[in-house]
């Protein structure tokens, strides 16, 4: 178990025109699995994991909506860069 | 009894019901003793693991069906069974609360399919939908059910049911499976396109047949009259079951001809094509003899998803197509969503007059990402394929050019990236405007050939739309006027040096055959199964003849007169195939 100030956090909007909905909401699930940290997702105080399908989709996070990403682990770094880069993104594959 | 309903898929079909139930499962609930805790959560997990192998299974046998992205419905599936909310939630349930693996998860699925309807969104109602089909079939290996399905379909039988999922119709086994009849569903329902890639009979939106019919009944589906008959008298199966028997045996006798040209005794030689919507049909063109695809709608890639579908995937279903049929020609229509056709990611609304509002070529050019996606996708299949790009519903020469010019832009893009794309694709247009019929000339002086859809073009000329029932007979084909924008645009398409195709149902009507070649048409393209019968038709009549039958049909002022004409001309054809009330 770390400790909260070991972990890492970045506010991000959403920039995907399909929200966190469908294929994005996936494909951010499939990136955070492959992570060795705790990775969660907050918005408007709500807390989800960030390795649930379920939880995430729940989010109902839209384009734009400001989510404040979460990773506390050993691999966090990386973890932050990948999924930041992926919320911000407008990847639609 | 008799139903009705739509008819999606065409043929006939005589036999046994199988109706598909979605049986409610009974979920047991009993507490476990702390000793039985890891054996139940074994229990679990293993359930997980089978559900998986279904999934996985299915998965690959979607992808060997239909390709695409439709066995990406299923990857969404596999994500639940991984999902830490589901597993160790129940895991949790088990541990702490001591029920057993089946009341477990189905606890907690029940929660998160509440938590789930408190978000009024489209979107998770779906996903509702999916979670529940997941957790039937985890529920099913919890009980020792095994699979649940159509594989348990033994015999060769006609299946109803009230709808049919993704999942279902890919554990069906096609051989067994004589048609489809259920309660709900449209043209562009997934049970309807499905159907007609793999040539099944198929009527939907039959209202409540799921719940008349048992399994054993005798049924007759008409896939081309949109009916069915429950335990039909035995007047009506005679009938049928002769109708079918001729169907049999002139499969038989015209799959003789499918090497053979489309000819006339007199040596006026035209080109059959075929109508396709998804890339599997071209598997089976060569057995109707059909002389590349002159319609491929694009449509599909878009329907029944989630997400639009990107330059690389359509790329592949159109360079599939076009290497399958090569040397032979593809004509790939670009996107003409809207009008009937809905239930895609593009959240289309809904109009008044759908026929008349924002569809096709108007929406695409609204759409600049979805139309140079597509574009270029399209460009790139034709650098190694005998490809030709049409645009459908023009009606003004501006809105050609506004669709070249996109054409161009997307050639520019892919000079940029270094992808390699045919640089002179021929461009055709859909006539299926009256607009475009009397601006056929100056449209032809910009394109390379004109492809007339006369579904539409008919409805527009007459103002009459077809699918409603009260005015449904103003729909004619054999109005004086159609024949005149027929001849007009046949004949402007020839003096421009164009040659002039035809992809609507009248294509593809042995009725119409001698005319439609006698005015000089081109280019035929029909659904694959109806080629033998107009190239019997061709090949048993001469030119010179048709042309003096055109002439004088031209001269009647009543589409009463002109069928009167037309039927004579075609009687012994008509004989020869008795095609029963048409």
């Amino acid at each position: 178990m770390r400790f909260e100030e070991g972990m890492l956090e970045k506010e991000i909007r959403v920039g995907n025109p399909l929200g966190l909905h469908a294929r994005p909401a996936a494909k951010f699930v499939k990136l955070s699995q492959k992570l060795n940290s705790e990775v969660y997702l907050e918005k408007e105080g709500e807390r989800v994991n960030g390795k649930s399908i379920l939880e995430i989709m729940m989010l109902a996070a839209e384009q734009g909506d400001l989510v404040k990403l979460i990773v506390d682990g050993e691999d966090e770094e990386k973890g932050i860069e990948i999924l930041g880069s992926f919320l911000a993104g407008k990847d639609e594959t | 009894m008799k139903l009705k309903g739509i008819p999606v898929s065409p043929g006939v079909a005589i036999g046994d019901a199988f109706v598909l139930k979605s049986e409610v499962i009974s979920v047991p609930a009993y507490r476990i003793s702390e000793s039985k805790v890891p054996q139940e959560v074994k229990k679990f997990f293993d359930a997980i693991l089978s559900t998986k192998r279904e999934l996985r299974k299915i998965q690959e046998r979607v992808a060997a069906d239909l390709g695409g992205t439709y066995p990406e419905i299923f990857s969404a599936h596999l994500l639940f069974l991984d999902d830490p909310m589901l597993v160790e939630g129940t895991v949790e349930l088990i541990e702490k609360e001591k029920w057993n693996a089946e009341k477990s998860f189905d606890t907690v699925v029940k929660k998160v399919l509440h938590s789930f309807s408190s978000i009024p969104d489209e979107y998770l109602r779906g996903r509702a939908l999916d979670l529940k089909d997941v957790a039937r079939r985890v529920l099913k290996n919890l009980l020792g059910k095994g699979e649940e399905s159509l594989s348990d379909l033994k015999r060769k039988a006609i299946v109803i049911s009230y709808d049919l999922s993704p999942s279902q119709t890919a554990s069906l086994d096609r051989d067994r499976v004589l048609a489809f009849a259920t309660d709900v569903g449209g043209r562009s329902s997934h049970t309807a396109i499905m159907a007609r890639a793999l040539a099944i009979p198929a009527v939907v939106g039959l209202g409540d047949i799921s719940s008349k019919v048992k399994s054993g009944d005798l049924v007759i589906v008409d896939g081309n009259k949109g009916v069915v008959f429950v335990n039909p008298a035995s007047e009506t199966l005679k009938s049928y079951t002769r109708k079918k028997r001729r169907m049999v045996y002139l499969q038989k006798v015209l799959s003789q001809l499918k090497d053979l040209p489309a000819e006339t005794l007199d040596g006026h030689r035209v080109k059959l094509m075929a109508n396709i919507e998804l890339p599997k049909e071209v598997e089976n063109l060569a057995n109707y003899g059909g002389e590349g695809v002159g319609l491929f709608r694009t449509e599909f890639l878009f329907l029944n998803r989630e997400v639009l579908p990107s330059e690389e995937e359509q790329f592949e279903v159109y360079h599939y197509v076009a290497s399958k049929v090569y040397p032979e020609p593809v004509v790939i229509r670009t996107l003409d969503l809207g009008g009937d056709k809905f239930a895609s990611p593009l959240e289309i609304p809904k109009e008044i007059n759908p026929f008349m509002g924002w569809r096709a070529i108007r929406f695409c050019l609204a759409r600049r990402d979805i139309f140079l996606a597509q574009l270029k996708a399209i460009l790139r299949a034709g650098k190694k394929g005998n490809v030709k790009l049409m645009y459908p519903m023009i009606s003004s020469i501006n809105e050609l050019r506004q669709a070249n010019h996109f054409l161009q832009e997307a050639k520019e893009i892919l000079q940029k990236e270094g992808k390699d794309f045919s640089r002179d694709i021929e461009v055709g247009v859909m006539i299926e405007t009256p607009s475009a019929a009397i601006i056929s000339d100056f449209l032809a002086d910009e394109v390379a050939f004109f492809s007339v859809g006369t579904n539409d073009l008919i409805q527009y000329a007459m103002a009459a739309d077809r699918g409603n029932e009260k005015i449904a007979h103003l729909y004619q084909p054999a109005h004086p006027a159609i024949l005149r924008l027929l001849k007009h645009i046949i004949d402007t398409g020839h003096s421009m040096g164009i040659p002039v195709a035809m992809c609507g149902e009248m294509a593809g009507d042995i009725h119409y055959t001698q005319l439609l070649l006698g005015m000089g048409l081109d280019q035929f393209s029909m659904g694959p199964v109806a080629i033998p019968q107009v190239k019997q038709v061709i090949r048993s009549v001469t030119y010179k003849e048709t042309k003096e039958l055109v002439e004088k049909v031209l001269k009647c002022s009543t589409q009463e007169e002109v069928k009167k004409i037309l039927e004579k001309a075609n009687q012994p054809f008509l004989k020869f195939f008795r095609r029963d009330g048409r």
